[in-house]
């Protein structure tokens, strides 16, 4: 039996895909904060990418200074409401917090983020400003985590910034990617509206920067580029009947469930194919959607998997099957996915093998493949002089987020091959300052 | 099992755990139920001369989430009318007969005295309890801490009573004055039976930030209250000392203020009361906590042999020492346990900041170290620390010297200017101060350059 049934209305699905980390009421986050000892040079600052002066805005939130302690976190992060809710908390700054040495459960950092964050939100309260017009123009590609947060920052320092974004909306995967239990769209986008309406930054949708004249008109009209592009679709795996209609990427099936929520449609059966992040995300998504028997099939063992072991847990927990040592040879289906083979697999000496004969097929309505976003290479070659590394990540200065282009600057998922939030919105106020830096000139 | 039963200047009591004269005891119901619950006495709240009472009566003191941690009141004394209070002071003593029923009592005049000391002693109280100590409202019309501000006032209404009281008398002293001594030799002068302390300290327990009003607000206006609960506690034994040990006074002391659990009445107990009574405790939690605090106590005194309450009143006293008494070669340096650290540093800047530099950092690890030869034993570190004998203060000396100011001073052996040998400053290690700059800097950065400069230095 399947954990949930499927959702067919908005509040059907809100309860299936109900917060991971709900918002605090004054009361819980005057207790939790509380508990904070103040640590010196604390841990949970050294482990968040960003920096964040965690013990101190935990501290004004004690002292019933909400709106101080939203702008300590917002001067490190500019994704700090976001952050809150989708970091890794349990690798980062909550995973760091000297409670855990104790046995004791660590602060809950992310949630207290998101409260004061909320609240200035909620308030529209003014913390921040553009800065003096210093003349410099600069264009951002991509309004994901790292182009806002890059745009805010030169907007602070001065700069008149515009954004080309593809889609419809902003924030990148945080309202097109990540899971819908961890942020809500209406959460996403609130923070983008709130950060917009203080910095005033311009933003066009629904413009993809895709050829070389509009690469020449954005070098003749603006002093330097930011590329915040991210990762692009979801890789192919080169299998037999992987183009059957029901067997979809999970970037793509996560951004679609992102944008109709419960009008997606997802079978009875289905299996995942990937052992990351997003494979987990998209196992517990399929399953919260109402599919009876989800399948996760990853090539390598269960230690193996990429994923953050509380992503395994959460995907288990809400009844995701795992399969291990399998690799897939076919997308089995005549004019729909009928099921998948797999050939199981022996690792020796950290070489993936398949096991000759071992075949054997999952029957499923539909496959979801989670195994890695590709680049977006053949846009990027079209920037002269631009450098990408073997693994297709833009080469640039990590302390100044230049590229081998010295007008073009970037960070995030283009420049890391993929993480998370917050280190595309921390790596972008550096390379912001990198901007600042090299038309300072 | 031991025995917890007091005889406390003639009254007896079950166990030592009385309710103070204060809204807990304000009505024959309260204080049957308090009874019922396992109290063992409940001093009435105060009886006297009619009163009215604003609304809007008590503030409070939290500490980050902990309620109530001070607490004040700007309530008169009873505002019940007499007859009522002193027909149920009857009742319970009937339904009760073997605890302890103490009337309270503030009024003015000599015959005033007179009257509400017999009418209470006709309704059965087991003892009286003088007033003497409510610091506002009652003092602004000559009575309460106005009289227990003033010993020859005291004195006189003390001699007043004893003329015709033919229970106990515990006199109740005020803490807002410089010496409580004075006060409680006056009641011992006019023959009181007992004492009793403290009652609450003049206070304002806050202001609103907004209303630019000190609480509890009145109309958007405010007046200072008395101040009691946990906060208290530190004070009360210090003037429980005080009268304890006064050479003359020798008088039974009831001890109040701060007392929320066994612990706390074991150190008023340690320190000389022979009953202890409680107010704030039962109007934070209720009267349950009675069997928090009988358990607590027994389990003491079983664990120490105790047989009675008697065996260990005042067994602090005589550690009690003036500072000129104290060991000047006694030792103890810091030491971490690095298997309890968990990092958190507190020590190390605590030490750094508010001590003697004698924490630092260590490459490679969280755990701070103790540098010896700057260790003044002060305790901070200690104390700071929040994971459970995790710092101990280790005894360094070898035990066997013992020398006191009062012993050096009689050598004259103390020193007389600062550049002295003898002084303590001259064997005081402290960096220069421009080794300070820059310390402290990477913590105005915002964001991922503040990382960047931690993981630098
Ligand atoms: C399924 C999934 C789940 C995730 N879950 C989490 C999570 O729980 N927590 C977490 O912290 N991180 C999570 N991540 C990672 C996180 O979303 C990314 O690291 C982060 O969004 C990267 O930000 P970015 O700005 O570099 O790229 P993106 O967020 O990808 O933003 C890039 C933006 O650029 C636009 N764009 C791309 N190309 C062009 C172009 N040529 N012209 C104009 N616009 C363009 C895109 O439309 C997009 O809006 C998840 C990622 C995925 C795929
Ligand atoms: C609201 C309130 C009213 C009080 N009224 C009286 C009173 O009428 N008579 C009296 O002797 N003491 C009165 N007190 C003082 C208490 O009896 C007691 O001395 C004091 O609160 C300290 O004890 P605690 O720390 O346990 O509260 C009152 C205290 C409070 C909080
Ligand atoms: S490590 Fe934990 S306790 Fe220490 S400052 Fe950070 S959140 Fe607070
Ligand atoms: S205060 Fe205690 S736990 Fe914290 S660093 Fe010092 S010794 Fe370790
Ligand atoms: S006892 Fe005092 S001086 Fe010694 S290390 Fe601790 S805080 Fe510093």
């Amino acid at each position: 039996m399947a954990e949930y049934s499927t959702p067919t209305t908005e509040q059907e699905f809100a309860e299936n895909f109900a917060q991971l980390k709900p918002l605090m009421s004054r009361n819980e986050a005057l207790y939790e904060s509380s508990r904070c000892l103040f640590c010196f040079d604390a841990p949970c600052i050294t482990a968040c990418p960003s920096g964040i002066d965690i013990p101190q805005f935990i501290r004004q939130i004690n002292t019933g200074n909400d709106t101080g302690a939203a702008r300590t976190i917002y001067e490190a992060n500019y994704f700090g409401n976001a952050c809150g809710k989708v970091c890794p908390t349990e690798v980062l700054c909550e995973g760091a917090c000297v409670y855990n040495l104790q046995e004791v459960k660590p602060i809950e950092i992310g949630r207290l983020q998101s409260y004061a964050t909320t609240k200035v939100i909620a308030a529209n309260k003014k913390l921040f400003g553009p800065g003096p017009p210093n003349g410099g123009r600069v264009a951002v590609i991509g309004a994901g985590p790292a182009g806002i947060s890059c745009a805010c920052e030169l907007r602070s320092l001065g700069y008149e910034v515009t954004i080309f974004e593809a889609k419809s909306q902003p924030s990148g995967l945080t309202v097109y990617g990540v899971a819908p239990y961890k942020i809500t769209n209406e959460e996403a986008l609130a923070e983008m509206a709130y950060l917009q309406g203080q910095f005033g930054y311009e933003v066009k949708y629904n413009s993809p920067i895709t050829s070389l004249p509009e690469i020449n008109e954005l070098e003749a009209q603006y002093d330097a580029i930011f590329l915040g592009i991210g990762l692009g679709k979801t890789s192919g795996l080169g299998l037999p009947g992987e183009n059957l209609p029901n067997c979809v990427g999970a970037v793509e099936f996560i951004a679609e469930l992102r944008e109709v929520h419960q009008a997606i449609a997802v079978g009875p059966r289905v299996v995942v194919l990937g052992g990351g992040n997003t494979a987990m995300d998209a196992a517990s998504e399929a399953a919260r959607l109402g599919a009876e028997v989800v399948t996760l099939a990853y090539r390598r063992s269960k230690d193996e998997m990429g994923a953050y072991a509380f992503e395994y847990d959460l995907a288990k927990g809400v009844g995701v099957k795992g399969l291990f040592n399998v690799a897939p040879v076919e997308v089995v289906g005549v004019e729909v996915v009928e099921g998948v083979r797999f050939v199981r697999t022996a690792t020796v000496n950290g070489q993936v093998s398949e096991v000759p004969g071992s075949e054997f097929i999952v029957p499923c309505d539909m496959v979801i493949k989670a195994t890695g976003q590709a680049k977006q290479l053949d846009f990027l070659r079209l920037i002269p002089g631009l450098e990408m590394d073997g693994r297709g990540r833009i080469v640039a200065n990590a302390h100044s987020g230049q590229t081998t282009n010295p007008r073009y600057f970037t960070s995030g998922d283009a420049r890391n091959g993929g993480a998370e939030v917050v280190n595309a919105a921390a790596e972008a106020k550096v390379a912001a300052r990198g901007i600042h830096a090299f038309l300072s000139k | 099992m031991p025995d917890l039963s007091i005889n406390f200047a003639g009254i007896k009591s079950p166990n030592p755990f009385w309710l103070a004269s204060a809204p807990p005891t304000n009505s024959g119901y309260q204080v049957m139920k308090a009874f019922d619950a396992g109290w063992g006495g409940a001093v009435w709240k105060t009886l006297g001369v009619p009163v009215v009472n604003v609304s809007s009566r008590y503030g409070g003191v939290n500490y980050r989430d902990k309620r109530l941690i001070g607490f004040n009141n700007i309530e008169l004394i009873s505002d019940r009318p007499l007859a009522d209070n002193l027909r149920e002071i009857y009742e319970v003593k009937k339904r009760f007969p073997a605890h302890a029923v103490i009337a309270s009592l503030m009024v003015g005049s000599r015959q005033e005295w007179h009257e509400i000391i017999r009418a209470a002693e006709d309704a059965g109280a087991d003892g009286l309890e003088l007033n003497f100590g409510c610091p506002h409202g009652m003092c602004e019309r000559g009575m309460g801490s106005a009289v227990g501000q003033e010993p020859k006032v005291l004195q006189t209404i003390v001699e007043w009573v004893m003329e015709v009281a033919t229970t106990p008398v515990i006199v109740k002293l005020t803490p807002n004055i410089t010496d409580i001594t004075e006060p409680a030799m006056a009641a011992r002068r006019a023959g009181a039976n007992a004492i009793s302390l403290i009652n609450t300290i003049q206070s304002i327990v806050g202001v609103d930030l907004d209303q630019y009003s000190p609480y509890p607000i009145v109309d958007g206006q405010g007046t200072n209250g008395g101040y009691c609960g946990p906060a208290v506690k530190p004070i009360a034994l210090n003037m429980l000392k005080n009268c304890a040990q006064h050479p003359h006074i020798k008088l039974p002391i009831s001890g109040i203020g701060g007392i929320e659990n066994w612990r706390d009445a074991v150190e008023h107990i340690l320190l000389g009361a022979s009953s202890v009574q409680v107010c704030t405790a039962a109007m934070h939690f209720g009267f349950g906590i009675i069997r928090e605090m009988v358990s607590g106590l027994e389990q003491y005194m079983v664990e120490k042999g105790f047989n009675r309450i008697d065996d260990f009143v005042g067994k602090a006293l005589p550690n009690v020492k003036p500072w000129n008494e104290l060991n000047l070669k006694y030792q103890v340096k810091a030491s971490i346990n690095p298997d309890k650290c968990i990092g958190c540093q507190l020590c190390y800047t605590a030490c750094e900041d508010g001590a003697h530099q004698a924490i630092r950092l260590q490459a490679g690890t969280r755990t701070p170290a103790i540098i010896e030869e700057n260790c003044v034993g002060c305790n901070l570190c200690s104390l700071v620390c929040p994971v459970d004998e995790c710092i101990t203060m280790l005894r360094t000396d070898e035990g066997t010297q013992h020398l006191t100011w009062n012993e050096r001073t009689a050598a004259h052996n103390i020193p007389t200017e600062f550049n002295d040998e003898r002084a303590g400053g001259r064997h005081h290690w402290v960096p220069e101060p421009l080794a300070a700059l820059g310390k402290e800097r990477h913590k105005t950065l915002p964001g991922k350059a503040r990382a960047l400069a931690v993981s630098k230095q």
